[in-house]
């Protein structure tokens, strides 16, 4: 299919609503979850007024073409992100259930008491739990990458972890929730190649707003949500290396995990169905599937580069009013669409409250990034996060509504 | 509520120069909470002298209804018996800032404050064996 990007907003009825006594919506939390395009929601209800069925065992049409069409989502997922085998797409439930999975099915085998696991400074809460989990549990430790104060990594810091010895995995995102930092991958990656430790890359930023390729990355685990790219919520993929795949013992066991089941015990199915316990979410992979489709019709480099646009013209803007610090790079080139700021001494909570009044959907809060924030020695910012639906327009409406922040608050 | 409701002369004063604002040495009772999602964090601490608060003192990090709302309730409950400190209600502390009609997503910042205040309480009467102390406990896990 093809995407006009002249015509976009179209595609997504919510973006023509009013909220708050008639003011147009400006949605700019899209790190946190995008808006869904017609032609996602219609694949969801068109599985569901036409063909829903369970897959993968019934021999009835309807099972035929549910079975066909879920299917057919792991294959465009493959081609997507340029995965060599479809087996090694898993369908999750998103980004967090795709790291515990991991924590779980190859933290608990292959981690023992003294080894070491990596992770960063910028990382999400989902990217930093499970493994505090595991640690705990086999008496591992769990190290930081330190950040600069350009919010990137300090990536000598990961050098002394390796030369202490015992690190086993290095876990991170492939671009800060909150900074928008763009991680230099190629970097951590030849560091653990080298020395043979095992990587996971959290691509929840990452996917929906630029090109990725699985295969050149060359990481053991790589995982993502669908309902930051436009598709639904509830599912997201796992990919991880064949190597690895063979050595994980399975997630959740029940249905369709399994080849044989006895009395005592049970043999697995084939990959990936050994991780896809129970009936999947048919619908929401169909949708994401759809989501997939509808990015591939505006081009990824089309994304990121309208992103690109918007945040260089919103940083430009907001850099000039007095009292505003932005986090994070500088260069545009190391950011993705997302601006972390505080105002002043105002608190997040308090310029999203006076934003909502205008119509402007920002975050405030820690983001899901305590640590992070600890570092920046914050307690929360606020966050405004852009996708391809938005306009320089709808930046305009953001810098007017700071300015009436300031004038609430009575700034300068 | 719109902001111009919200955001009145009181709340950017109060939460610009918050009074009582402070740790205490060797306090009577203390209380720490923290509203998860938002991060907003309070901290109060207590002098009890004859089952009276002889000094209150707050500190933490929040929004500015937090913070106002924060100042606003020590100067409330200063001065006042254990008794009467327990029975100060949402209402008189969010009618003292004009804030009863606050959205619920904006209510839980206002109260942080009096939910800490009455765990604080209850720490301190059930270490003295007061009778009746359960329903405080109640009250103040079902505030928001």
């Amino acid at each position: 299919m093809q995407v006009s990007l002249l015509n976009i907003r179209k595609d997504f009825p919510i973006l023509a609503r009013t909220v708050r006594d008639g003011k147009p919506l400006v949605y700019l939390d899209n790190a946190a979850t995008t808006q869904k395009p017609n032609y996602v929601v219609d694949a969801i209800s068109n599985y569901y007024k036409g063909y829903n069925a369970n897959i993968h065992r019934a021999v009835y049409a309807l099972a035929e073409e549910a079975t066909e069409k879920y299917e057919s989502v792991r294959d465009r997922i493959a081609r997507f992100l340029n995965i060599q085998d479809r087996r090694q797409v898993i369908f999750v439930r998103g980004t967090t259930e795709g790291i515990n999975l991991v924590a779980y099915a190859w933290g608990r085998p292959n981690i023992a008491k003294g080894d070491t696991i990596v992770t960063t400074e910028y990382e999400h809460h989902s990217n930093i739990v499970p493994w505090q989990l595991l640690c705990k549990e086999k008496g591992a430790t769990l190290k930081y990458i330190p950040i600069d104060d350009q919010g990137r990594l300090i990536l000598d810091k990961l050098d002394d972890y390796i030369a202490e010895g015992n690190v086993k995995m290095v876990t991170f995102s492939l671009m800060s929730n909150v900074l928008g930092t763009i991680t230099d991958a190629p970097a951590i990656m030849s560091k653990c190649k080298e020395a043979g430790i095992h990587t996971l890359v959290d691509a929840a930023q990452a996917v929906p707003h630029m090109r990725v390729d699985v295969s050149s990355l060359g990481c053991d685990f790589f995982t993502f949500s669908g309902h930051k790219m436009m598709g639904p919520t509830g599912v997201g993929v796992l990919y991880a290396s064949h190597n690895m795949l063979e050595k994980m013992s399975p997630f959740h066991g029940g249905g369709d995990m399994i080849r044989e089941v006895h009395k005592q015990e049970s043999t697995w199915n084939d990959l990936p169905y050994k991780f896809e316990a129970g009936t999947p979410n048919i619908a929401d992979v169909i949708g994401l599937g759809a989501a997939v489709d509808y990015l591939e019709g505006i081009g990824m480099d089309n994304v990121r580069m309208h992103e690109m646009e918007l945040t260089s013209y919103a940083l430009n803007r907001m850099r000039k009013i007095p009292g505003i610090t932005i986090y994070g790079p500088t260069d545009i080139k190391e950011r993705g669409g997302v601006i972390s700021f505080n105002f002043a001494d105002v608190h997040p909570h308090d310029v999203a409250h006076i934003m909502d009044e205008e119509g402007v959907a920002i975050r405030s809060g820690h983001h899901c990034a305590q640590v992070l924030m600890e570092e920046l020695d914050v307690a929360a910012t606020s966050r405004a996060s852009f996708y391809i639906y938005n306009t320089t327009d709808e930046i305009d409406v953001l810098i007017d509504a700071l300015q009436k922040v300031a004038r609430v608050f009575k700034l300068e | 509520m719109s902001s111009r409701d919200i955001y009145h002369e009181m709340i950017i004063d109060y939460s610009r120069n918050p009074v009582n604002f402070g740790k205490m040495d060797n306090p009577d009772a203390t209380h720490h909470d923290a509203n998860p999602l938002c991060g907003d964090s309070v901290d109060i601490d207590l002098k009890i002298d004859d089952s009276k608060i002889s000094d209150i003192k707050f500190h933490g990090k929040g929004c500015a209804i937090c913070m106002a709302c924060s100042s606003v309730l020590t100067e409330i409950t200063k001065g006042k018996s254990l008794d009467e400190a327990r029975d100060i209600s949402k209402h008189d502390l969010l009618g003292e800032l004009g804030l009863e009609h606050l959205q619920a997503v904006r209510i839980k910042c206002a109260l942080l404050p009096l939910k800490t205040l009455k765990f604080a309480l209850y720490t301190y009467l059930a270490k003295h064996n007061h009778d009746s102390v359960e329903s405080l406990k109640e009250e103040a896990a079902g505030l928001y």
